[in-house]
């Protein structure tokens, strides 16, 4: 090459030099699960739909969250969010309050009237959707959104299953539900109600139903045999539940006993609190750190003046005197008897002992019943073709986010089903653990609670417990999110590269790698905020 | 309480650019419009820090100019990786003359520049540690002691990485160099020596003196900004980690950056004509043991029953720095 003395050299030149021709490793940008999604029952994209409420978009949020669960303020009041327990950012101070937003994206959307999409086009198909609980309602809605007509039917006066008559207004204001309610039956939908279904083959046929989606809860309280005088007074929570939603309560008096160690226990025992009783008292035969209830719910009760009696079995209700017994943990951790007995004053006594499936409309039918509830398979599906099951009536864990789950898992394989094609569960991305995080980018930031009522007001009305958050809050809230797994486009690969072999894409299109110059050294991938980025093996 | 959180950003302040941020806010390396100084195909090592170093400093001088700029580079890896003839990754206005002469050679260009009546053409003169603290020193020296108006950025990856990992004044006690080996009761680099070209730039009593690292994107680019603003002599000193030299991952280059400032081994602060003026203070604080044991420099520290002592010694050279910038983190 002919050049002069002091040279002056082309710019680009250098690009004839093909570095990545070193590379034995290559950096390659991936999803993983987010902890959170992986742990939602209903399936949430919860990364994706605070993604946009990071940046103020909450109608964008909101519709990303619709797109999986049609029901985000009553979720975000009720749902017991293990989305919040999985969070990785447990580890670095506080999980993301995700629930919170959840209802602050969910009550923004009743207040600006924001409706749910248009169904799907027509099908020309029916689905007979028996029970108008969460389960229920999500299918229905993933139905009309597949173009399947929807006939839904439900034996009590009103919609909403236990969301109405099991879960107490001061945890979820019925405007909220009905305005939820509402906006799914927008979507076009012919609702049948108060008409139990008592023959399932029958009811399909008069509905003339292509597929039916049974789910109608577990409405039966379970009772005990209590030796009991005459005069007492014992009912069951759900019965109980059921009359105060129903705005007639059973007169119980000031002295309130609850038997049980459920969520609904606390429901009832609150509730009591709220109708006037001066004592609620629980009586649980394990101890706390055993009893199913969600930990916040025995927190709020204990703050509102319930007393629980631990380790406690109740041998006999005489009139205005209950006899129970201390039980004492085993080495296997189970309650054994003591033989001890003390007595406590009570005026009725509410057994909240767990609940029941009715499933006398499955006699006569080939729907196979086990253990009080239908076995299904992976699409919802009963061992009868056309009839699938979700809710409380399949095995679960019986929570309305499960049954929001169950719904939509259910309206997908009937979707198949009356497609005549096979339901496949869509491919999980590997989980997005933390150790692959690079949590030195974040922000230190605790989280935002939400005010809860003062106790002394919340004791005597059925006002709503917990308040929401403010735009602020919500916002600063959801940017507390690390968006583990998934690119948010932090521009760090961009900047770090050593070889300018990272091209941004922009305007969420996010980066490439420019393979002719990446030398594979791999602090893309080690200074990736959310772990989004991998080194695989070349082949050489 | 409230007006802060507005502005909490997710990752606001730590990584090179966010979505949520105004574009006046963002790194000039968050910019699909960076100069891109130093081009694609150089042939710096795999996680070159000093490669990184470069184009953020030039970059963001670069963008303080409004690209009129000439930079003026002394021998070394940096010169060595970009221009092998016929090739050069510059994409702005460059030039090389010997490894000692650079800070006289960028004095002779701001001087060209006054004579033509060009002022708006900035001047920047850039070295490694080799280059800077020692062969160098004197022309660096001159060109502090006359206040010419030039900003010379040195590369400090502590040691002369490019002709097979020397010693250099910049190198740590106790680092194995081929010329220090790890041997004998005091294996690795000698307590005592070296020096401390920072302060001794800040004893000329210039207009600014500053260091950075390769972990901190946004206070590096603010420092060259802020040197941008003044006229005379500028000294800034980078911290760049050497994977070849230091025996490190290449993935590890911004991390042990970052450890070192962390650690307080390698302090971060600007000052102006002669005063320490600002710090960056530690945010999350570890031993220097954290810092030097993923380098197999410093294995020798480590291996067998290890040499608590001078890990002890080294622990003592950080808390000093801490001490002497008052770089604890704020809730200590």
């Amino acid at each position: 090459m002919d050049r002069p003395f002091a040279i002056t050299l082309p710019v680009g030149s250098s690009r004839a030099n093909h570095t990545g021709s070193w590379r034995v490793e290559r950096p390659v940008y991936v999803d993983r699960l987010p902890p959170c999604n992986d742990a939602c029952p209903a399936g949430e994209n919860i990364q994706r739909w605070l993604y946009h409420a990071e940046s103020g978009d909450y109608e964008t949020a909101w519709r990303t969250l619709v797109e999986e669960n049609p029901l985000p303020a009553i979720m975000g009041r009720v749902c017991f969010h293990p989305c919040e327990t999985a969070c990785n950012r447990v580890r670095v101070d506080e999980a993301v309050g995700i629930n919170a937003v959840e209802r602050f994206l969910g009550d923004t959307a009743i207040a600006r009237g924001w409706r749910l999409g248009e169904p799907g086009p027509d099908s020309g198909r029916r689905v007979l959707v028996v029970g108008a609980g969460p389960a229920g309602l999500s299918a229905t809605y993933h139905l009309r959104r597949a173009g399947h007509a929807v006939t839904l039917v439900d034996g009590a006066a009103r919609l909403g299953g236990m969301m109405r008559y099991g879960i107490p207004a001061y945890r979820l204001p019925r405007a909220v539900l009905d305005a939820e309610i509402e906006r799914v039956l927008e979507m076009g939908v012919e609702v049948v109600t108060g008409r139990s279904v008592e023959d399932i083959a029958a009811a399909r046929d008069e509905f003339s139903a292509d597929a039916v989606f049974l789910a109608v809860g577990a409405q039966l309280g379970r009772r005990v045999s209590i030796p009991a005088g005459d005069s007492a007074k014992v009912v069951d929570a759900v019965t109980f539940l059921h009359r105060v939603a129903e705005d007639d309560p059973p007169l119980l008096g000031r002295r309130v006993v609850v038997y049980g160690g459920g969520d609904t226990a606390l429901d009832a025992a609150r509730t009591a609190r709220r109708l006037g009783a001066t004592d609620a008292t629980i009586v649980y035969r394990r101890n706390r750190a055993k009893m199913p209830a969600h930990a916040e719910e025995v927190e709020q009760a204990l703050g509102e003046g319930v007393t629980v009696r631990w380790l406690s079995t109740i041998e006999r209700f005489e009139g205005e005197r209950l006899l129970i017994e201390k039980m004492a943990l085993n080495a296997e951790g189970f309650p054994e008897p003591t033989g001890e007995l003390e007595e406590l004053d009570a005026d009725a006594l509410v057994l909240a002992l767990g609940q029941d499936t009715d499933l006398s409309l499955l006699e006569g039918s080939e729907v196979h019943v086990a253990d009080g509830v239908v076995p299904v398979g992976e699409s919802m599906m009963t061992d009868v073709p056309g009839v699938f099951a979700g809710g409380d009536v399949a095995p679960s864990d019986r929570t309305a986010t499960v049954a929001v789950g169950h719904g939509k898992r259910a309206a997908k394989g009937i979707d198949a089903y009356l497609g005549g094609q096979s339901f496949e569960r869509p491919e999980r991305h590997p989980l997005a653990a933390f150790e692959r995080l690079n949590t030195w980018y974040y922000a230190d930031a605790p989280r935002t609670e939400r005010p809860e009522l003062e106790r002394i007001r919340r004791q005597t009305n059925f006002e709503e417990v917990i308040g929401g958050l403010t735009e602020d809050n919500a916002l600063f809230e959801a940017r507390r999110c690390l968006s583990c797994g998934n690119c948010f486009e932090c521009d760090n690969c961009f900047g770090v590269c050593p070889d300018n072999a990272v091209i941004k894409l922009g305007g969420g299109d996010r980066y490439e790698i420019d393979y002719d110059y990446c030398k594979g050294c791999g602090i893309c991938v080690a200074e990736c905020p959310c772990g989004a980025i991998e080194m695989v093996p070349e082949r050489i | 309480m409230t007006e802060t959180r507005v502005h909490f950003y997710q990752v606001g302040s730590f990584a090179v650019g966010n979505r949520l941020l105004s574009d006046a806010d963002r790194t000039v390396q968050a910019s699909q419009e960076r100069t891109n100084s130093l081009d694609a195909g150089h042939r710096a090592c795999q996680g070159c820090g000093e490669a990184l170093g470069a184009r953020y400093a030039l970059d963001a001088a670069m963008r303080a100019t409004g690209g009129r700029l000439v930079a003026v580079n002394a021998t070394g890896c940096l010169e060595v990786f970009s221009t092998p003839f016929p090739e050069t990754s510059w994409r702005i206005a460059w030039l090389h003359s010997l490894f000692g002469n650079a800070p006289a050679v960028a004095t002779g260009v701001a001087a060209a520049m006054r004579a033509k009546g060009r002022d708006d053409v900035r001047v920047v003169g850039q070295a490694g540690d080799g280059g800077t603290v020692d062969i160098g020193f004197g022309a660096l020296s001159g060109m502090f002691e006359r206040n010419d108006d030039v900003l010379f950025i040195c590369y400090d990856n502590e040691g002369y990485m490019n002709t097979g990992v020397q010693r250099s004044a910049a190198t740590p006690p106790t680092a194995r160099t081929a010329t220090s080996e790890a041997r004998g009761p005091e294996p690795g680099n000698v307590f005592g020596q070296g020096k401390d070209l920072p302060r001794i730039a800040m004893a000329h009593d210039i207009p600014y003196v500053a260091t950075a690292t390769v972990a901190d994107l946004h206070d590096l680019e603010r420092k060259v900004e802020r040197a941008m603003t003044f006229r005379g002599a500028r000294y800034l000193h980078v911290l760049v980690p050497c994977p070849l030299g230091w025996g490190a991952a290449s993935a590890d280059t911004v991390r042990l950056a970052r450890l070192a400032a962390e650690s307080g081994f390698f302090p971060v602060f600007e000052a102006e004509h002669g005063v320490v003026t600002g710090v960056r203070r530690i945010r999350r604080r570890v031993g220097v043991e954290e810092y030097l044991r993923p380098q197999r420099r410093f294995a020798h520290l480590f291996a067998g029953e290890g040499r608590p002592d001078l890990v002890a010694r080294l622990q003592a050279l950080a808390d000093a720095n801490v001490e002497r910038y008052g770089l604890a983190p704020e809730e200590e």
